[in-house]
């Protein structure tokens, strides 16, 4: 009964895809449930499962936990991937919300109106190069160490990852000006567990193509 | 004396109080005054009036993604609300007992942010676009039911573990932020009503309600426009 995490989402990445990375950073098995209809989405909130009427939902320790930053930080505290301390509990929170706002936008992307996509994309590749990448490539050069934070794999890590691979998805080479990025890059992707997910047959999620932000923007009423 | 405490001012946490930049206003500062008082903390503010200022932080190198809130706090430049709030929130001792009591609160604060993120943008969304029925049908029937149903099922003064923590703060603001809309939005939730009066009436929250505590106002056309012309928001 004190099984495998499971999620609720949709077959896709959305705000899911940072809690199948973290779980697999952390090499913690888990299992999906898909929400494929409208319906699918009706029984989940009539059943009561979730708490405001939204997923992602994780079913994990007994509890229907809801709020992808909630569900991270319980995630991370769990399995010793959020820092020794409260000052680095309070780093990798910092560095994590940075890179949530950054991969939030490329997520959001696919759902903006026809005339905004391009004006968004360029805004995602400027904040990417000017706001994010920039801490992110000081911070590493600054202590020289492998990982962002107390010299210790942790959450922060696994997000920044993340985040450079969904940029680099948009851009190729959006890494070009940031050389510590492109050695923390080949760094954390190596890391075991970090390798098997990026194997295919992972349950690691692909970008959304049409037909699934039409599945979406369905289930969703967006 | 005065002149001493300007100085101090300036130059960031040397009193050793946390110090608040951002401007004159709540925006997402507020819950983080919110919890610091709740928490019998005081601390420092400095407001942003223009663009000139916000150009300075960011060339000081003091925003590390050059965004307010900043809190400066135990040596730190803080920014990122959330980060903010979990660092006090755990330090104040406000964040439960374990890490299943902090999962809990996590996910209540996450769901009074949200709703008071609604509110935060209202003000900036164009008139045509603005949608308060939104704003109430959410919260009559997405989040105070939650809170209503947690507190009447457990029976507790307190949202988690029977103690006083960062949830609870965060909901008497999210109340009273959408009273402030429609004030007979607590009619059909008892619980919170009581809860409402009860959190109130805590020595620290009871003093950060009074006049002349650095609790800021509903955002005016003035508040507006001096954030728009500091962030040039289009």
């Amino acid at each position: 009964m004190a099984g495998k995490p499971k999620l609720h989402y949709t077959k896709g990445r959305g705000k899911m895809e940072s809690i199948r990375w973290l779980l697999a950073a952390a090499g913690v098995e888990f299992e999906e449930e898909y929400v494929e209809t409208k319906e699918d989405l009706e029984k989940l909130r009539n059943d009561g499962a979730l708490l405001f009427q939204q997923v992602p939902m994780v079913e994990i320790d007994g509890m229907k936990m809801v709020q992808t930053r909630a569900i991270l930080s319980y995630i991370a505290g769990k399995h010793n991937l959020y820092g020794k301390d409260l000052r680095e509990r309070a780093l990798i929170d910092m560095y994590v919300e940075g890179t949530t706002d950054l991969m939030g936008m490329i997520m959001f992307l696919p759902f903006q109106p026809p005339e905004a996509k391009e004006k968004n994309f360029a805004l995602i590749i400027e904040r990417a190069t000017t706001r994010y990448f920039p801490v992110y490539e000081k911070v590493l050069k600054e202590h020289s160490q492998q990982f962002l934070v107390g010299n210790q794999f942790s959450w922060a890590d696994v997000h920044l990852l993340e985040a450079i691979l969904m940029a680099e998805e948009c851009k190729p080479d959006i890494l070009s000006p940031f050389p510590q990025l492109q050695a923390f890059k080949g760094r954390i992707s190596n890391i075991p567990t970090i390798k098997k997910f990026l194997q295919p047959g992972s349950q690691r999620k692909s970008p959304a193509d049409d037909k699934h932000v039409a599945q979406v923007k369905k289930i969703f009423n967006i | 004396m005065w002149r001493l405490d300007k100085r101090k001012q300036k130059q960031g946490s040397m009193s050793g109080k946390p110090k608040l930049t951002y401007p004159n206003g709540r925006g997402r500062m507020e819950s983080i005054r919110w919890l610091l008082a709740a928490a019998g903390v005081e601390f420092e503010e400095e407001f942003l009036e223009t663009r000139e200022q916000y150009q300075k932080l960011i060339k000081d190198g003091a925003l590390l993604f050059d965004q307010v809130p900043l809190v400066e706090i135990d040596g730190m430049k803080m920014v990122q609300t959330r980060a903010i709030l979990s660092y006090i929130a755990a330090k104040y001792n406000l964040y439960g007992k374990d890490l299943k009591e902090r999962a809990f609160i996590d996910m209540y604060v996450e769901g009074t942010a949200d709703l008071m993120g609604m509110i935060i943008t209202f003000v900036f969304t164009p008139p045509q676009e603005r949608n308060l029925a939104l704003i109430i049908e959410r919260a009559t029937t997405r989040y105070f039911p939650v809170y209503e149903k947690v507190l009447k099922q457990h029976g507790q003064e307190f949202l988690v573990g029977n103690r006083f923590s960062w949830a609870d703060v965060q909901l008497l603001e999210a109340i009273l932020m959408v009273e402030e809309k429609e004030p007979t939005v607590l009619s059909k939730f008892p619980v919170l009503q009581a809860f409402k009066a009860r959190i109130s009436n805590i020595p620290t929250i009871k003093k950060f309600l009074q006049p002349g505590s650095q609790r800021k106002p509903p955002p005016d056309d003035q508040y507006v426009a001096t954030v728009m012309a500091i962030f040039k928001k289009d």
